[in-house]
């Protein structure tokens, strides 16, 4: 079959409005909870759908923007497809699937209420996790970038208890904040210097800016990123762990914290330039920033107790190695970048619906309590022990192999205390993630109701059992996605 | 430009050829008429039936001059500089189409509202005011003639202080907010007025282009200098330039919901539309005079309005005084446009008083509908009211997000055309770096007052004696246009900042822009 730009540009408006179709869906029929969920769970299946159409049509392949909108010269609202924006397009709807049925599975075991606000929210957030995916300039990512931060702002909130309106606050202030005053200050000094905005091979500012601005300019957008949870910007991460734990799985592990590195790689390789980058030496300090977040918040997971919390840190940790990848300016360092966005989106999706099943069934948040649990829930368990194994990067799991390309990407360029910092990490890694398991397995607990099998609800545990597979999958077809990101580091 | 200079020809007998008058003369006739019937029942269909003519006329005017050029019409047939000269071209179309706009969306809000709040045998003289206040903004605006343009403050001004002190049948404090400005508002007339006869004294002319002409043929002496201080100082105090601004929480507050719409999105551009004129075309800002004003005065005014309004904002406890609040501060933002004195930075303002006259007319009628709901806008009254009226407080979300100027709403156009302005300034002068990040900075406590309400709205707990029932079909459309409008100029720049940016050249042409006739209309 033959298509051409147009019908790819359908698609793109498709993958987007049919999450739009749901949130609608969801406030008609917000009284008729079974119409409801069925019709999102449609609506999701037809959003990937469409996302995978697109990777049909034009493979890795870049496609000409179209453009929507012309909102000022030189900018329009406007989306093409590239290999990046399609992996992580293919990520947050297929992940969407399954995070919609564990969802609904968690929201009615566990009583909470509100359901038809909460998955409007979510379809929202959604929505513009695709339009972030496909913006084809920075003027259109920032658009939809926004976009998800209001629209996840309700679900953070979503128990309206005093402490969920607390965390709320510093999660809409630390993203907001810094997206304005970082960010946008960023996007409209690169649009007054270079006049256009559009992502383009090789990135649009050489040239155009004396030496001394470029770290200057990056720094405003690497802070301004903030769901990249760059240190000293990561504490909105841990306050949004009191929303309910699909919130986390899908946008606190996956989309939103995925958009944030996700813009960095893309202003890293298509606003400044990966070779830019590295003949300036300009995100030096970049790297040692992310080194530093790499170690410290997993110096932090270590003395967490509460089990999401612990989860937050280490995505604050992992979300660094992107940063780093971009930082470190090579096409290792930016491919590595870009495989991690996949492999470490199924890896902590497994581990946040792991610690859900575990609190709709037992009520329990800290991993202190959780001591003897893994006999009563195998299943959960199980995919718990396997996210963790690729989160912290051995094989034969996904996670090995961003770790590998960081490496060489480090070797490359002759930072040798880039590869301690990585294997150092793996270790912390170990360090907090394994206990967490063990304790499970092998310590005996006093409450002796725990202990026969008592799994939670099919419909929680069986999305974890399946990204947990997905992770060693991941191991397997790793040289195909290797080849599929190939085209973001061409000249 | 060409293809309308042929109309200079012929003489005007057309009622078409009359648009400029009738854009003023309609509400103004509408008001005596509306007091002569005298009835409760014909007061507001008259209103309504002139707003919508006065709008189509706006909408009329702009689709000529949207290109370039302007009409200019000499009441009588006597010329300019002898007689009045109405001057349209596309900067001050922009601003009555504004004015026309917003008057005609209210009223159907007003109906409900005013007869919610006020007595019944004030509506017809109340409606008739309205007339003479929405006469007086269009005239400040429509008139090329400088003594008009003090007439028609006046005028506006005067029906303003009745409308206002109306709100005292709610809470009698309406009375002294109306006192408050009207001391204020004729202080700032006076020093307008004085302004006036300085410049008369010094060139013999009231004819703004014919002003412009001779201040620009003589030069700037003293006389000229002083004329220019008074005016500035006397419309300032109409714009509400921090710290003239006093006079406006308490106006705001007290006054009916449906007038404090009305005032809030319409009479403070008009004076900063005056301002720019006086500033841009009749002074010029090669003057270094003008100039210095504008950076060394306007500038950190701005600056301090912006931040100093905006942070008793976030502290206020009543939603139309925190709304009032944060209105000086947007001042702020246009007036800063204003001073960074290039092509985005005017663009900025123009597109700002648009933006933010929708934005907040849309805030304060959903400060009306709550009024009207729960009898007061203090949070604690209104809160929860959120999950009570989802479709009054899904608008009031929208035109809140506008106020911050998030992505994708009409308002985080102009936040960026602003920052735009101050960058590109910032590479003969890093001082507008501190500027470019003061705006950011400032639209922070933006999103912290915003904010504060949305929480109030959704996150509190409602008061159980209140029913859960939408506003009235009657306040919900207009509220609904412009929720659709906020989001629809937040993409769509077709309109409106093609005519901004237009008339931001214009102005910026400086003197030369008034002179040399494109379309000449009148009673020959």
């Amino acid at each position: 079959m033959e298509f051409n730009s147009i019908d790819t540009i359908t698609l793109i408006y498709c993958a987007m409005l049919f999450p739009v179709l749901a949130m609608a869906g969801n406030m008609a029929f917000s009284g008729a909870k079974n119409v409801r969920d069925t019709f999102t769970l449609l609506c999701a299946i037809l959003t990937f759908f469409s996302v995978v159409m697109i990777l049909y049509n034009v493979g890795n392949n870049v496609t000409e923007p179209v453009s929507l909108f012309n909102v000022f010269p030189g900018i329009d609202i406007a989306f093409n497809v590239e290999p990046l924006g399609l992996l992580f397009a293919i990520i947050a709807s297929g992940l969407w699937i399954l995070t919609h049925i564990y969802g609904v599975g968690y929201m009615r075991s566990n009583n909470e209420q509100h359901h038809a606000r909460f998955f409007a929210c979510f379809c929202i957030a959604i929505s513009s996790v695709i339009g972030i995916a496909f913006a084809s300039n920075m003027f259109t990512l920032f658009l939809f970038y926004e976009i998800l931060t209001v629209s996840t702002y309700p679900l953070v909130a979503h128990k309206g208890t005093s402490e969920s309106i607390r965390g709320a606050r510093v999660y809409l202030s630390i993203l907001i904040g810094t997206s304005i005053v970082l960010q946008l200050t960023a996007i409209i000094w690169t649009y007054v210097l270079t006049g256009t905005l559009d992502f383009t091979q090789g990135g649009i500012l050489e040239g155009k800016i004396s030496d001394w601005v470029v770290p200057i300019l990056l720094a405003l957008y690497a802070f301004g990123i903030g769901k990249a949870a760059l240190m000293p910007f990561h504490k909105w991460l841990p306050a949004a762990m009191v929303a309910p734990t699909p919130v986390s799985a899908l946008l606190h592990a996956v989309a939103v914290v995925k958009a944030g590195v996700f813009t960095m790689l893309k202003i890293g390789i298509y606003i400044f330039g990966i070779d830019f980058l590295s003949d300036t030496g300009a995100s030096e300090w970049l790297m040692w920033l992310a080194a530093y977040s790499i170690i410290a918040a997993s110096v932090i997971a270590m003395y967490q107790d509460n089990l999401k919390k612990r989860l937050a840190y280490s995505t604050i940790s992992q979300l660094s190695y992107i940063t780093l990848g971009m930082a470190l300016a090579n096409s290792m360092g930016a491919l590595g970048g870009g495989m991690h966005i996949a492999m470490h989106a199924m890896g902590k999706i497994t581990l946040f619906m792991c610690a859900g099943s575990i609190y709709v069934k037992y009520h329990k948040t800290e991993i202190s309590e959780m001591s003897g649990l893994g006999r009563a829930m195998p299943i959960t368990f199980l995919a718990f022990f396997i996210g963790a194994l690729s989160i912290i990067g051995l094989p034969p799991l996904g996670g090995s192999w961003p770790k590998f390309l960081l490496i060489m990407g480090a070797i490359n360029t002759e930072h040798y205390i880039i590869i301690a910092v990585l294997m150092l990490s793996s270790l912390l890694n170990v360090a907090y993630l394994m206990p967490i398991v063990g304790r499970a397995f092998f310590s005996s607990n006093l409450n002796s109701s725990v202990g026969k099998y008592n799994e939670a609800p099919i419909l929680c545990w069986l999305p974890p059992a399946i990204t947990a597979i997905g992770c060693i999958v991941l191991f397997f077809y790793a040289g195909i996605l290797q080849d599929f990101l190939t085209p973001i580091i061409q000249k | 430009m060409a293809n309308i200079a042929h109309v200079a020809e012929h003489t005007a007998r057309d009622l078409i050829d009359h648009l400029p008058l009738l854009q003023v003369l309609v509400p103004f006739c509408t008001a005596p008429v509306i007091v002569l019937f005298g009835s409760r029942r014909f007061a507001w269909p008259l209103a309504f039936i002139s707003s919508v003519i006065s709008l189509v006329i706006s909408v009329m005017l702009m689709m000529i001059v949207r290109e370039g050029g302007y009409i200019s019409y000499t009441l009588g047939g006597w010329a300019p500089p002898l007689g009045i000269e109405y001057r349209i071209d596309a900067t001050n179309a922009f601003v009555l189409m504004l004015i026309s706009t917003i008057g005609t969306l209210v009223l159907p809000f007003a109906y409900t509202s005013i007869k919610n709040e006020i007595r019944n045998r004030d509506h017809t003289l109340l409606y008739a005011c309205w007339m003479l206040c929405f006469t007086g903004l269009l005239g400040m605006v429509a008139t090329g003639d400088a003594f008009n343009v003090f007439v028609f403050l006046e005028i506006s001004s005067l029906s303003t202080y009745v409308l206002v002190a109306q709100g005292a049948s709610k809470d009698r404090r309406a009375l002294t907010a109306a006192y408050d400005y009207l001391i204020m508002g004729t202080i700032g007339a006076t020093f307008f007025v004085i302004g006036l006869g300085m410049l008369y004294m010094a060139t013999g002319t009231l004819n703004l282009a014919d002003l412009a002409d001779r201040i620009a043929n003589q030069g700037a002496n003293r006389t000229v200098r002083s004329g220019f201080a008074f005016v500035i100082v006397g419309m300032g105090l109409k714009v509400a330039i921090f710290p003239l601004h006093l006079w406006l929480p308490k106006a705001y507050t007290f006054a009916p919901s449906a007038v404090t719409v009305f005032l809030s999105a319409t009479a403070t551009k008009a004076a900063l539309y005056v301002v720019m004129r006086f500033v841009f075309s009749v002074y010029n800002p090669d003057f270094s005079f003008a100039k210095n004003t504008l950076e060394i005065i306007f500038l950190p005014l701005a600056i301090i309005a912006m931040f100093s309004a905006s942070f008793v904002a976030v502290f206020q406890v009543n939603m139309k005084k925190m709304l009032a609040y944060s209105s000086i501060a947007q001042v702020g933002y246009m007036l800063l446009g204003i001073a960074i004195l290039n092509e985005a930075g005017l663009t900025a303002s123009l597109l700002h008083m648009f933006n933010h006259g929708f934005a907040k007319a849309l805030l304060f009628m959903g400060a009306g509908v709550l009024v009207l709901k729960t009898g007061g806008s203090f949070y604690l009254q209104i809160s929860g009211m959120g999950r009570k009226m989802p479709i009054t407080s899904g608008a009031i979300v929208i035109g809140g997000l506008s106020l911050i100027g998030v992505p994708g709403t009409a308002g985080f156009l102009s936040k960026w055309l602003l920052v735009q302005a101050a960058l590109e300034r910032s590479a003969d002068n890093s001082l507008f770096l501190v500027v470019a990040l003061s705006i950011v900075l400032s639209s922070l406590l933006a999103v912290v007052y915003v904010w504060r309400i949305f929480e109030v709205l959704f996150l509190r707990e409602a008061d159980v004696l209140i029913p859960s029932s939408e506003a009235p079909i009657m306040m919900l459309i207009p509220m609904w246009i412009l929720a659709g409008s906020c989001v629809w100029f937040g993409f769509s720049t077709d309109l409106l900042y093609d005519v901004a940016n237009q008339a931001a050249l214009n102005l910026l042409e400086g003197s030369m822009g008034m002179s040399g006739s494109i379309l000449n209309l009148g009673m020959n």
